[in-house]
């Protein structure tokens, strides 16, 4: 039999996640408020159970991310908000404080642990270090190159998540970034929103032509990619490297984009299990994410065919 | 573990028995005798490998060696960074690595991934690991964690505040390092791909260039209240609506740096185990002065804690080395818009470095100076020393090696004999205003 490939996409209300279903998502990756770091929107508890009713009665996972950077504070109501997703039952829970880890091993053992780091999980013994501690799939950093994703593959005791659709953070901090900088020129913000709908962006001196959006919520500032990750092309390298999960990122997307996306890569990921050596990449499936692609953003194999240097 | 009495009081203060280690970056085998001889307990270095400095004029082992001893006539320890984070061609040659740190008598390696984590304590178990910075470490289950695993000591993430220390002081027994003073990443530590993005340099395998430091312009997509749209020469292509006018200073993530200098007790009696300075790229001058100041700072609280002051004189010469404006980070309130730096460019350090004293002669009040900076007879100069030594000169009558005498010192590393007014001693510096 044929691998299963997962085809993962983040969403951020109850009409995303059935609209990606019905697009050809097998997992959806959703998250609350104060958890799940910039999540295309933060789902109530209400509406995580509803998701994960939907995703049991039409076939889709349901994973919640908790990769938020963890403080004490956010200790206090963890294990209430583990015992509510182990009620709820949600598939996996992606987590990147060891915190995490341990509350979930405790209080809902039979959650499955996802690893993701972002920038940080970069390498295969530190994902099957997470593996030995409970963890059975690492979501790999965006910034490795195919050559080190289908050596991280080859050399994995657990599962191989990879993004290959969509924006990725470059910068997150603590710190109220354009707050204080409104403040530092004299024109404080005075209530008005700085979130991700705000369209807020930067241009360094040297990229004229390159958007780098920002925004800040509770949890700091975020700096996000000013091109969109998109390896259609190349699917199939990862498909024939056994990767387990395909991700799209959804976030700061139109729901139709995400969704003719989703059923691009659904399309290339069926015609390549049906027959992987007659597979071949189609232009017409790319055409349509052309169609909707937002002009100011440039799509591109992000890093997965440049060499870094340090 | 630092030895510690409870006292039934505010936010877990504590009276201490034993001083808190003061922790100094060593740059090359010069700083870090610097560091130890002003006062430092342990220095942290980087090797040749998994450093984040890949710039920095890094360590081989036989300076490894060569350091550890000397530090080791002072008590002091030393500690390499290993905290990049792994890539798969880095993990072989990882247990060859911390081997060789071992046998050169290293204390305890800094690092933040597990892959080089495990393999020191398979491999090397009398490698002591500490968890670095890098890791982020805000909360005390994370720290339980991690103190599970092994680990004696976890220095914290940048954003820890003095309460949220003091909640993991009280949670966990294990030892806390925390940065007290110098440069800070404004992103959380790793989670920053700046330099990947704009130059392919990987920032967490130390090719940081950092990015955080330019300049940037700030617009948004649609008008909002606060803008009005920029005249666009391309059409409506690229309509965009800046949020600053022209005379504004760019957006910038840079921070000033961090300085606690004027809470020493607070740090003390929260329980940090370990002050940390920041700073494996600063000059001999910053280290030795920064060191020195702090190490004044913890003796005099400890000489008597009911009557400690901060002395306005440790200011000033923290000032003499400093390249930026400071603030205190997170450990009282999330940095706002007066803990970020607006301006042009970082300026100089108004003092530089301008001669070591080698010899001192009490017959005739002279000492031997190794030139490091130009300097020239009637210049007002400074001589600093360990434990607080210092006065102000006027360069008077000096001599090269062959006797004769010298108007200026122009030249690198030369050898002057020079008048002085009070004694000095070997490594004492002597730093001029420019």
């Amino acid at each position: 039999m044929t691998k299963q490939h997962e085809l993962m996409v983040t969403a951020g209300s109850l009409q995303e996640c059935s609209a990606y279903i019905d697009a050809g998502a097998s997992e959806l990756l959703i998250g609350d408020a104060i958890y799940g770091l910039r999540m295309p929107g933060a789902l109530t508890e209400a509406e995580i159970r509803e998701a994960v009713r939907m995703g049991q009665a039409r076939h889709a996972k349901v994973i919640v991310s908790m990769t938020n950077v963890m403080t004490n504070d956010m200790l206090r109501l963890l294990t209430d908000y583990i015992l509510f997703l182990k009620d709820a039952g949600v598939y996996a829970v992606e987590y990147s404080d060891p915190s995490v880890l341990a509350a979930v091993k405790t209080y809902a053992p039979s959650i499955r642990l996802h690893w993701n780091a972002e920038m940080m999980s970069t390498n295969y013994a530190t994902a099957n270090y997470w593996g030995r501690k409970g963890a059975v799939r690492v979501a790999a950093a965006k910034e490795l190159n195919m050559d080190e994703i289908l050596d991280l593959k080859r050399n994995l005791e657990i599962e191989a998540q990879i993004q290959v659709h969509g924006m990725t953070n470059i910068y997150h901090s603590k710190r109220k970034l354009v707050q204080s900088y409104m403040m530092h020129q004299g024109r404080p913000v005075l209530g008005g929103s700085l979130d991700k709908e705000r369209g807020l962006f930067l241009v360094e001196a040297d990229r004229a032509q390159e958007k780098f959006p920002i925004f800040e919520d509770t949890h700091g500032t975020h700096i996000m990619s000013s091109d969109d990750i998109c390896i259609l092309e190349d699917l199939h390298l990862l498909l024939q490297a056994g990767i387990d999960s395909l991700k799209i990122e959804g976030f700061m997307k139109p729901l139709g984009y995400n969704a003719a996306v989703v059923q691009a890569y659904r399309t290339a990921i069926d015609a390549y299990v049906m027959n992987p050596a007659g597979y071949q990449f189609r232009e017409e499936w790319l055409d349509r994410i052309r169609e909707l692609q937002d002009p100011q953003r440039e799509l591109t194999f992000g890093f997965f065919y440049k060499e870094q240097v340090y | 573990m630092e030895e510690l009495l409870f006292k039934p009081s505010y936010r877990g203060k504590r009276v201490r028995l034993s001083k808190p280690e003061l922790l100094a970056p060593a740059g090359n085998l010069e700083k870090l005798k610097f560091a130890v001889h002003y006062g430092a307990d342990a220095v942290y270095i980087g090797g040749q490998k998994y450093g984040l400095r890949s710039n920095a004029d890094n360590f081989s082992f036989e300076e490894m060696r060569e350091g550890v001893e000397f530090a080791a006539k002072y008590g002091a320890k030393v500690f390499v960074a290993t905290n990049i984070y792994v890539h798969n061609e880095d993990i072989e040659g990882i247990e060859e690595y911390l081997r060789h740190l071992y046998d050169a008598g290293i204390a305890a390696i800094i690092a933040a991934d597990p892959a080089i984590i495990e393999v020191a304590q398979r491999a090397v178990p009398g490698l002591e690991v500490h968890l670095s910075t890098q890791q982020s470490t805000l909360n005390w289950q994370a720290v339980k964690f991690w103190k599970e695993e092994g680990l004696p000591r976890v220095v914290l993430g940048r954003e820890a505040s003095l309460e949220e220390i003091a909640e993991i002081k009280n949670q966990v027994e294990i030892e806390i390092e925390a940065f007290i003073h110098g440069a800070m990443c404004s992103s959380i530590s790793g989670r920053c791909v700046l330099s990947n993005h704009f130059t392919d340099r990987d920032s967490n395998r130390g090719g940081c260039c950092q990015s955080c430091r330019w300049k940037y312009d700030l617009f948004e997509d649609a008008g909002g209240q606060d803008s009005e749209p920029e005249e666009s020469s391309t059409g409506n292509a690229m309509a965009r609506f800046p949020l600053f006018e022209e005379e504004d200073p760019a957006f910038t993530m840079g921070s000033k740096d961090l300085c606690m200098l004027e809470h020493i007790p607070d740090l003390i009696e929260v329980g940090i185990d370990s002050f940390k300075i920041e700073g494996r790229m600063k000059s001999i001058h910053y280290v030795a002065t920064v060191v020195n100041v702090y190490r004044q700072a913890i003796d005099a609280y400890f000489e008597d804690p009911e009557h400690y002051v901060l002395r306005p004189e440790w200011l000033e010469e923290l000032n003499k080395a400093a390249n930026r404006p400071l603030n205190t980070g997170f450990f009282y309130d999330i940095p706002d818009h007066e803990d970020h730096i607006y301006e042009p460019k970082d300026k100089e350090a108004p003092y530089d470095f301008a001669g070591l004293v080698l010899e001192y002669d009490e017959t005739d009040q002279t000492a031997v100076i190794q030139q490091r900076n130009f300097f020239a007879k009637g210049q007002e100069i400074e001589f600093f020393g360990p434990n607080g030594t210092f006065f102000k000169q006027t360069v008077q009558e000096m001599w090269d090696e062959d006797g004769l005498p010298l108007e200026a010192a122009r030249h690198p590393l030369q050898r002057i004999r020079m008048k002085v007014d009070f004694p000095v001693a070997y490594f004492d510096m002597m730093r001029r205003k420019h």
